[in-house]
């Protein structure tokens, strides 16, 4: 610790979470900082802006009861610094990454800053370790695989939950090698309710123990919702990193966040971009979600599974649209198969995997599996374009080639999407063969007359 | 660099990547400078009495006031040699590979001790890990003459050659160069686009082609493949050398280049892609000024080896996060925001760059060329958004990447109807060249038959399709073959993910013999759904997987066999009625 220095008769001025200094000590950008008052515990803030004649920190507490009398300033002279040690897992840590399971602080081996982590991308292993999630829907056409970043796109009232909390504990890889995994879920903003059920789960299953929690609740700071994936990152790489786990990294809810990032942006003053969001939330984002992936020669690594709720449903909106643009891939939830009763409700042809083709084929999963899925894409998106045209003239007015297309389509998202349990891969992909023989062959450009044979002709000839 | 090291001014206020300092000595604008203890590397890009504005390339935090800023006397330049062929970098061109012993190169004078020279000239070849490459006269150099030479064995840092100027002075040249990024580096004189880049994609060379020299751009919402189209134009297409800008983009996008590049041969030489290979990585989570960089950056490398006579390609994606780089930067120094909050010089800044490719003549007399294509990330994959109608107004092909297309696999996702290039007029006798002296017609064909396919699709939304003539269902069907056997085309394939201009000529060919056969079949009475459920049809339709390079034969044999198999139709389905 470079030095330990209090002031008082500093603030000039306290707006929502910025309190306003005079520039008499030496800070540096984002150092972290101690505010408290007579009575009161020590409150943590970081500076944000250093000019001329005023350092502005921002806290991420509560500013109620502050003064600008009676206010008190601790400078720490470095950034925020998170302790990391052995027994992470099993814990539940705030916003902040303390303790608020009641138990003991972690005991440090290192302190690590928050906000540092950027891999060389010269040093980036490939991701191609293919991830069985138990889901037809993502392992046969949005292939999950480690080091990835996936994100559920969802939307208030969707099951999104429920999918990531199944995949948090049936994710596995294909030849079970049995190495230490770990799951680190991360609350952002989130109501206790939810968290509760996800620690619930968690533990119903078992793998509590594997699991380390950061909450940041729907009642605590908003400003705070801009460290808690910071914090909860920096517990991940030091599991995947140092200790040698594959990490699955539950993000929910990043809408929450990028909300967070509107409304401190606001409190900064700063020139507002698309629907008020600032212009820098694609770099912001880029620093949370670019900490997925594996680094060349360490053993671990991390997995990112964010969810976003969509503002209105809307695909379009900034969150979604920035997200999308630096993730690799996305698993989209559909309110119209929700209502018709489909779980999971994932709507595959806006979904997408971009290391899919990575992790799955010759070597890695079957040799027939991109076929099929190149297959099951082209012929679901050819059934969407007939129920558009039969929502017109009918289905008596459909050629006879179109009516199978309609009927593959109620088939495909009643047998292959819609499941109860989790599904080996070996299974997910036979429903696929099956509802594809009901086209006739002569549709299946994307099959070769030897998939055909093996698979096609079997399955009519057996169903 | 640093040359100077009293401090020039110190820094009196910081926001993100922009800083303001007191000034006590001269700086000018676009100086490089290094900041703070670390020594962070930045550029000026303002002065005013007493004060300076600093744009600075590494990550700020923990910079303060009172930090020094010491100034370096010259612009913001790269450090350009033969190290650049197989390697990474980052925006600023400093290598993100630590590499172990110094690379040695033999050395091969091309010209003797007494010769004249003049600027741009090649003095030596080099032979080493990568490519060859070649040793020029800085183009700063007046006449003269060559007083020594090295031949053998040199390391990146030795003197290679001396030559004496007429003032009696002699100045060393080594093989390292330093150029200003934002300068663009001289030639003798700009040549006509009328030689084009062969990129392997059916779609492209066929339908959209680039001239060597030109510029293009991929616009295309998230998920619509506009890195895995950059990727295989990178793989694929006949450039010498590749400068791949991974701007604001994935770090394991990177990842996959630097993994799959080593092993991929590439198709006319024999060797691994990535020995001429250039990689500039400003990942998304990497400094946002830096970012701002990559780009001229990217283009300052393309025209080095431009400079020595080879035809480069730059890849940047993704010209949309430069721009958004230019917003924060132009946002931090309180300039008043044009539409959508970019700054009103972004236009100009993005004709700038695009200008920098041109098909040319060298200063020492090679014909070289230096070709841009540029990925655009609209928002919400909207193309009426500022970056992608200003590129539009500054490039020459435009290769609109659609949702839908994506959405069903069809990859590359290019939408022949919202797409064009100019370039095509001027490529009529490349392939005339190749053995295709009907390539405008059939492209034109190709491309009508599109436009009518999608007024018909939108005819029959209406009346049904079974309710349209024959003549019509089999345009519609025609148009399905263009679709599925040559406009589709997998970049994972081995088969299909490389398309030489032979083969698609057989391709298109092919596919001409049909919808004539396919037309006057159905005006003498064959049905369209006898000719869509034939074996022959599906035999077309897959003719992109199972017939690969260099089986021409194999096209006349499935032209055969089509015109057969038609005739049968018409017997069997005119003897029917």
């Amino acid at each position: 610790m470079l030095f330990d220095l209090h002031a008082e008769d500093l603030v000039t001025a306290i707006e929502g979470p910025l309190v306003f200094l005079r520039r008499n000590v030496n800070v540096g950008l984002g150092d972290a900082v101690e505010v408290s008052h007579a009575g009161g515990d020590g409150r943590i803030g970081r500076v944000v802006a250093i000019d001329g004649d005023q350092v502005v920190v921002e806290l991420l507490e509560d500013t109620t009861g502050l003064g600008i009398e009676d206010a008190r300033i601790r400078f720490l002279g470095e950034p925020m610094l998170m302790p990391l040690g052995t027994g992470l897992l099993g814990r539940i840590f705030d916003g902040l990454g303390r303790p608020r399971d009641g138990g003991a602080p972690v005991a440090a081996r290192v302190e690590r800053r928050i906000d540092l982590a950027v891999i060389n991308p010269a040093e980036r292993g490939l991701p191609q370790d293919f991830i069985l999630t138990g889901v037809s829907a993502i392992d046969v056409l949005n292939s999950l695989v480690r080091g990835q970043k996936l994100p559920i796109f969802s939307a208030g009232g969707l099951p999104h939950d429920k999918l990531a909390t199944s995949i948090a504990q049936s994710a596995r890889l294909l030849k079970e090698d049995g190495q230490d995994f770990a799951v680190v879920f991360c609350g952002i903003g989130v109501s206790h309710d939810s968290a509760e059920s996800f620690r619930a789960a968690m533990e119903h299953s078992g793998a509590l123990e594997h699991t380390a929690m950061f909450l940041n609740l729907a009642s605590e700071p908003t400003a705070q919702r801009l460290l808690t994936p910071r914090y909860a990152l920096t517990a991940a790489e030091y599991l995947a990193f140092d200790e040698g786990r594959h990490v699955l990294v539950i993000l929910t809810d990043m809408t929450n966040y990028c909300e967070a990032l509107r409304e401190v942006s606001a409190s900064h003053g700063e020139i507002p971009s698309r629907k008020g969001y600032p212009g820098y939330m694609y770099s912001d984002l880029a620093t949370i979600y670019e900490r997925a992936g594996w680094v060349e020669g360490r053993p671990g690594t991390v997995t990112q599974l964010p969810i976003l709720t969509m503002p209105a449903d809307d695909i379009s909106h900034p969150i979604p649209d920035i997200t999308g643009y630096i993730t690799e891939g996305q698993v989209v939830m559909d309110r119209e198969l929700d209502h018709r009763g489909i779980y999971p409700p994932i709507e595959v042809r806006s979904s997408l995997s971009r290391l899919m083709d990575q992790g799955i084929g010759e070597g890695f999963t079957d040799p027939d599996h991109p076929s099929l899925a190149q297959q099951l894409f082209a012929s679901y998106a050819r059934a969407a374009q007939v129920r558009i045209l039969s929502s017109v003239v009918g289905r008596e007015g459909l050629t006879p080639t179109d009516r199978l297309y309609l009927d593959f389509g109620d088939r495909f998202e009643a047998e292959f999407v819609q499941q109860t349990g989790v599904r080996e891969l070996e299974e997910s992909m036979e429903i696929g063969w099956r509802v594809l023989s009901l086209l006739p062959p002569v549709e299946l450009s994307r099959l070769s007359d030897e998939q055909i044979a093996t698979h096609i002709r079997a399955e009519t000839a057996s169903g | 660099m640093i040359g100077d090291m009293t401090a020039a001014a110190v820094i009196e206020s910081v926001s993100g990547p922009v800083v303001k300092a007191l000034r006590h000595a001269p700086l000018s604008v676009g100086e490089a400078v290094s900041v703070g203890p670390a020594g962070l590397l930045g550029e000026v890009v303002r002065v005013s009495a007493g004060q300076c504005t600093i744009q600075v390339y590494e990550e700020t935090t923990g910079l303060r006031f009172g930090d020094a800023v010491i100034g370096s006397g010259q612009p913001l330049s790269v450090r350009l040699g033969p190290g650049l062929l197989g390697n990474i970098f980052d925006g600023l061109l400093r290598p993100l590979q630590q590499g172990g012993e110094e690379v040695q190169y033999t050395v091969l004078p091309l010209l003797e001790a007494g010769e004249k020279v003049q600027a741009g000239q090649r003095l030596a070849r080099l032979e080493g890990p990568a490519k060859e490459q070649f040793v020029l006269v800085p183009h700063d150099l007046p006449e003269g003459v060559l007083g020594w030479i090295a031949s053998g064995s040199a390391g990146e840092n030795d003197v290679v050659a001396r030559i004496a100027l007429e003032d009696g002075s002699e100045r060393e040249i080594g093989m390292i160069e330093h150029w200003p990024v934002r300068q663009p580096r001289p030639v003798r004189r700009r040549l006509a686009p009328n030689k084009m880049m062969v990129t392997g994609q059916r779609i492209l060379d066929s339908l959209f082609p680039v001239a060597r020299g030109g510029r293009a751009a991929i616009p295309g919402g998230f998920g619509t493949g506009k890195t895995v189209l950059q990727e295989t134009l990178a793989k694929w297409c006949d450039a010498d050398v590749i400068v791949y800008v991974g701007c604001g983009e994935r770090g394991n996008e990177m990842a996959e280049v630097l993994h799959e590049f080593p092993k991929l041969e590439d198709p006319r030489s024999g060797r691994p892609l990535m020995e001429r290979t250039v990689v500039i990585a400003n990942t998304s989570n990497m400094p946002v000024a830096a970012r701002e960089a990559s780009i001229y950056t990217g283009v300052t490398v393309g025209e080095y080896f431009r400079d020595q006579g080879y035809n480069v390609t730059l890849m940047a994606d993704s010209t949309s996060r430069w721009a958004e780089a230019l917003r924060e930067v132009s946002g931090r120094l309180g300039e008043l925001p044009s539409e959508s909050g970019y700054p009103a010089y972004l236009s100009s800044r993005l004709s700038e760059f695009y200008e920098r490719a041109a098909r040319v003549e060298t200063l020492a007399g090679k014909k070289a060329s230096l070709t841009l294509i540029g990925a655009v990330s609209p928002p919400a994959g909207d193309f009426s958004e500022p970056v992608t109608s200003h590129t539009k107004r500054y490039v020459r092909c435009f290769w609109g990447l659609d949702r839908g297309r994506a959405q069903a696999r069809f990859y590359p996702a290019i939408h022949p109807l919202q797409s064009y290039s100019e370039d095509a007029a001027n490529l009529v006798e490349w392939w005339t060249k190749q053995g295709n002296p009907n390539w405008r017609a059939w492209r034109e064909r190709l491309l009508v038959l599109l436009e009518e396919q999608a007024n018909l699709e939108r005819m029959a939304r209406i009346v049904g399709k079974d309710a349209l003539p024959a003549e019509q269902q089999v345009k519609l069907l025609c148009a399905d073959l263009v679709g599925n056997a040559f406009l589709r085309q997998s970049a994972f394939s081995k088969v299909d993910r490389y398309c030489s201009p032979e083969r698609q000529t057989a391709m298109l060919g092919a596919l001409i013999q049909f919808f004539d056969a396919a037309e006057q079949a159905v005006s003498e009475g064959v049905s369209p759904d006898d000719i869509a459920g034939s074996e022959f049809y599906r035999r077309m339709a897959r003719m992109n997987e199972e017939i690969g390079e260099g089986e021409a034969d194999r096209f006349a044999e499935l032209i055969a066999h089509m015109e057969r198999e038609m005739a049968t139709l018409k017997r069997s389905d005119v003897d029917a009625v």
